[in-house]
């Protein structure tokens, strides 16, 4: 008995047929070859409507993307990967659309369509707005003042290479020259972390609730909520940070080395500031003058004060848009 | 025919064969084979609880006493099968009380089971043995008061990890004095505290209770009263593992661990202390099985435990145990078959612990019989799974989470299709693989090429096309089950491979590629499958044809469709033309 053969309509590249694991080699050879041709490295079959999404998302993104187009790119699956971008999975043109209108976890604020999601880059093209979802709230965040900082990097000038993603916390100078600011760099996207969590870089976590895929990573819930319940328990006995904590690497323009604070430690910008100041303060005093005598670290304390507050050093940072923010504008929360 | 045995010779003989498979074999022998061996099956298992009606089965075996079945698809463990699916047990609670009075075992999982069953339970079979409800959920705790009142001669009640609602402890006080028949009793995963004194005079009056699983409620203190009550415990789950040190809370509770010589496993120690640690030693160079998944001790302190016990076959921990913990459990525990390390802080960013894929590398260098892995972390090489590979081939089950989706060989930035391409190549006889991390379709060769007898694969985050799908589903000659999780794999493949799921008892994919018309295509052309569209968005009548669904779950039956889903699930038939039109 011989089994049907089925053609699926929309499917330009290929026909695909149903058939018995018992059908003929023939067949079978005919569609794999279908589907080596257009689904390896490379494809070239695909209509010319993905190849024109592709650039011009492509063209849209780059400006942000500029340095990851030097990097390994590992990002989450619905991301923009520059190196994939001519590996086209094999879809039918006509699913552009109809992905774009399917979040499949509630976005938190709306959030949920990229620009990047028009088009079929390769691989990811199927993902779920589930793992969009994972990286999206992470904007929102972002958008909403929550900044992370990163490590900068050595230099001032050159914080964005290397992967880095979250900002970067500085304390410039202002008689340096350079605009007095924290810079800060946010990038717009998750799978860049994912790329710094690769290189070892310390890159902020996202409050848990907001970050989660669904179902990911994979433990019952029974075992969840256990968890859940002893680590509460534990936090008040250790006292060691909870799942909650938030690091940040905050480097001052000059500064030999960078530090680390938890931002859930502090409820106010002013006890950020207070305590970034007086961890700066071995720094400023070295630069207040040569000498380092004990008689001046009587008056350090006062300089400094005016150093950080007044004059000379301000906070701010630099957000997914590209601009430079001052600290304070949004709501701690 | 030439000869015949008298049946009762041919069912004497069949009454040595226990495995269903054995049972099946001998029922395609011949026509009166099939008869002989359908009235003397005494055990089912239905893998699916809509492969099959329970008219049917009850047609075909009159005479069963024990049946196991499973419900929901095992993503439902990971909130990803929506509430209101299905699994309902009452049909078959309903249709066996009638068809088998002397039904004696029924073990579920992944089932949807009401008061009202259990009450139909408890009154319907008068011989009921053993009842295990496995990650079930539906019932309340008066539930199991109607199992504890009604069910005279009960051996076994095991909750393992089903939601109860829990309104109180009450129930265990209906078991009855005159009930001395436990032989288990676990019920870890309720709530509220149940009457001490009760527990405790059940727990004397039952000289065959082996196992005890208590629930976190029970204090540290009392637990010398139940161990003294019962020095014969194989198996026991402690309740919580804290209180204030007392030394007389400690030697009291190492007087009782020291009476109990036959105490093979530990579970439960929830929040253990470490002070309290030392008071089990006694019982550790007996232990074949540990379970501290529950316990949020640290590494020197469970290095300690674990090098006391070197008869270990079987640990869960959490990765509080770290590298270094690993490290001891290799030197220590040579004996060990199966690890499972759980992540204690599975949302936070950066690792909190110490585990890196060396502490696998380590115990699979360490421990020649390790055959079973759950592993959870967040940093894996090619080079390690292929150093594990080599290791153990002789390795059965291997599940492996990288914590972070698409995360790849975090020395070389390569996705991990070497890695687990190794894991194939070199174990044989895999039976169960989980995969995570960055991976492309090449892992998926090389799984169809060599996995020859693998059962069970989950994949989430994998893969760049449908050949990746293709190459599982035309390659692996023994697969069972397949579940997929927002992977870029869409219709070709599966229309491609169409008639392998006829050979499998199910495939899950959610968040994947596979569009409207590909489902019904499937549903209509594959009359003994169930194609289930599963799409919270609403019908799939009412989005274009090429639309990819949001989940999708099908499985063989002779069931035909099923009749009680709720409204966000559709069957892909030759009618669902007619249905939604």
């Amino acid at each position: 008995m011989s089994p049907p053969l089925l053609g699926i309509e929309g499917h330009s590249q290929c026909n695909v047929s149903l058939m018995a694991s018992s059908a003929s080699a023939d067949c079978i050879s005919q569609n794999l070859s279908g589907l080596k041709e257009h689904n390896y490295f490379g494809l070239s079959d695909c209509s010319s409507v993905d190849s024109s999404a592709v650039s011009s998302v492509v063209d849209e993104n780059k400006k942000n993307l500029n340095l990851k187009a030097t990097e390994l790119r590992l990002g989450l699956p619905g991301s923009q990967s520059p190196d994939r971008d001519s590996e086209f999975a094999l879809l039918s043109s006509g699913k552009l659309d109809e992905k774009q209108l399917f979040p499949l976890v509630p976005s938190k604020d709306g959030i949920c369509l990229l620009s990047q999601k028009t088009v079929v880059s390769g691989n990811k093209r199927g993902f779920s707005d589930t793992v969009d979802g994972f990286s999206q709230p992470k904007s929102s965040i972002f958008s909403d003042g929550n900044w992370m900082f990163n490590a900068a990097g050595s230099e001032s000038g050159q914080p964005k290479l290397g992967g880095n993603a979250g900002i970067n916390v500085m304390l410039t100078n202002r008689s340096s020259g350079a605009q007095p600011s924290i810079k800060a760099e946010v990038p717009a996207k998750a799978p860049q972390e994912a790329n710094d969590k690769m290189n070892g870089s310390n890159t902020n976590s996202v409050p848990a609730s907001k970050a989660q895929v669904v179902g990911w990573p994979p433990i019952r819930s029974f075992r969840k909520n256990t968890l859940a319940t002893t680590s509460k328990n534990n936090d008040e006995v250790d006292g060691k940070p909870g799942p909650g904590a938030l690091f940040v690497k905050v480097s001052m323009d000059g500064a030999p080395y960078l530090r680390k604070v938890d931002l859930r430690t502090y409820s106010t910008y002013k006890e950020l500031s207070s305590a970034l100041e007086k961890m700066f303060s071995c720094f400023t005093l070295g630069q207040c003058g040569p000498q380092g005598a004990s008689s001046r670290e009587v008056m350090s304390e006062t300089k400094l004060r005016d150093l950080l507050h007044g004059s000379e050093y301000v906070l701010t940072y630099e957000d997914k848009d590209g601009d430079w923010m001052l600290v304070g504008d949004v709501p701690w929360e | 025919m030439a000869y015949s045995f008298p049946e009762e010779v041919l069912e004497h003989v069949f009454s040595f064969l226990c495995s269903d498979k054995d049972r099946n074999a001998v029922s395609l022998v011949c026509k009166s084979w099939y008869e002989i061996e359908r009235w003397c099956r005494r055990r089912i298992f239905i893998g699916n609880c809509y492969s099959v009606t329970p008219d049917i089965v009850i047609r075909r075996f009159p005479k069963v006493r024990a049946m196991e079945m499973k419900g929901k698809p095992h993503f439902a463990d990971f909130n990803l099968v929506p509430e209101g699916w299905g699994a309902y047990v009452y049909p078959w609670i309903s249709a066996m009380s009638v068809a088998y009075p002397w039904l004696e075992e029924i073990k579920l999982k992944r089932m949807v089971v009401t008061d009202e069953c259990l009450e139909l339970i408890s009154k319907s079979f008068k011989s009921f043995k053993v009842l295990v409800l496995s990650s079930c959920e539906g019932f309340t705790t008066d539930g199991l008061a109607s199992i504890a009142a009604n069910c005279r001669n009960l051996r076994e009640l095991d909750l393992k990890e089903s939601e109860v609602e829990d309104l109180s402890g009450h129930w265990l006080s209906h078991f009855p004095d005159h009930c001395t028949s436990l032989v288990s009793l676990n019920m870890s995963c309720l709530g509220s505290e149940v009457s001490f004194s009760a527990l405790e005079r059940l727990v004397g009056r039952c000289p065959n209770l082996k196992t005890l699983r208590l629930n976190r409620a029970v204090p540290l203190e009392k637990l010398p009263n139940l161990l003294s009550r019962a020095p014969q415990l194989v198996e026991l789950g402690t309740g919580t593992y804290s209180s204030e040190f007392r030394v007389d809370i400690f030697s009291n509770l190492s007087e009782a661990f020291s009476v109990c010589k036959q105490l093979k496993g530990l579970s439960g120690l929830w929040d253990a202390i470490p002070a309290y640690l030392p008071a089990m030693y006694s019982v550790c160079p007996g232990l074949t099985s540990l379970n501290l998944s529950y316990a949020t001790i640290q590494s020197p302190d469970l290095s300690k435990l674990v090098s006391q016990c070197p008869n270990l076959q079987r640990l869960w921990v959490l990765d509080y145990i770290e590298d270094s913990g690993l490290e001891a459990l290799a030197t220590s525990c040579k004996d060990l078959q199966e690890l499972r390390v759980f992540p204690s802080d599975p949302f936070g960013a950066e690792p909190n612990v110490s585990l890196t894929e060396q502490g696998l590398v380590t115990v699979s260098e360490g421990c020649p019989k390790l055959q079973s892995v759950l592993y959870f972390c967040r940093q894996m090489s090619n080079a390690a799974l292929v150093t594990i590979a080599k290791n153990r081939p002789n390795m059965i089950r291997f599940r492996l989470c990288i914590i972070e989706p698409q995360a790849p060989d975090y020395v070389t930035l390569e996705p991990l299709d070497t890695g687990f391409g190794a894991i194939v190549k070199s174990c044989k006889e895999l039976r169960r693989l989980s995969l995570s991390g960055l991976l492309t379709d090449q892992v998926f060769e090389y799984i169809g090429t060599h996995a020859k007898k693998l059962e069970m694969l989950s994949i989430a985050f994998a893969g760049d096309s449908d050949l990746g799908l293709h190459h599982v589903l035309s390659g692996c000659e023994s697969l069972r089950k397949l579940e997929i999780r927002d992977c870029p794999f869409g219709d070709k493949a599966l229309l491609a491979n169409a008639a392998k799921l006829e050979t499998m008892r199910s495939l899950w994919m959610s968040s994947c590629s596979v569009s409207y018309g590909a489902c019904k295509l499937l549903g209509q052309k594959m009359p003994r499958l169930n194609v289930e569209v599963i799409d919270e968005r609403g019908p799939p009548e009412s989005r274009p044809e090429s639309c990819p669904v949001e989940k999708l779950y099908i499985y063989r039956t002779v069931a035909g469709r099923r009749i009680d889903m709720p409204d966000f699930i559709w069957t892909m038939d030759e009618d669902s033309a007619l249905q939604h039109s």
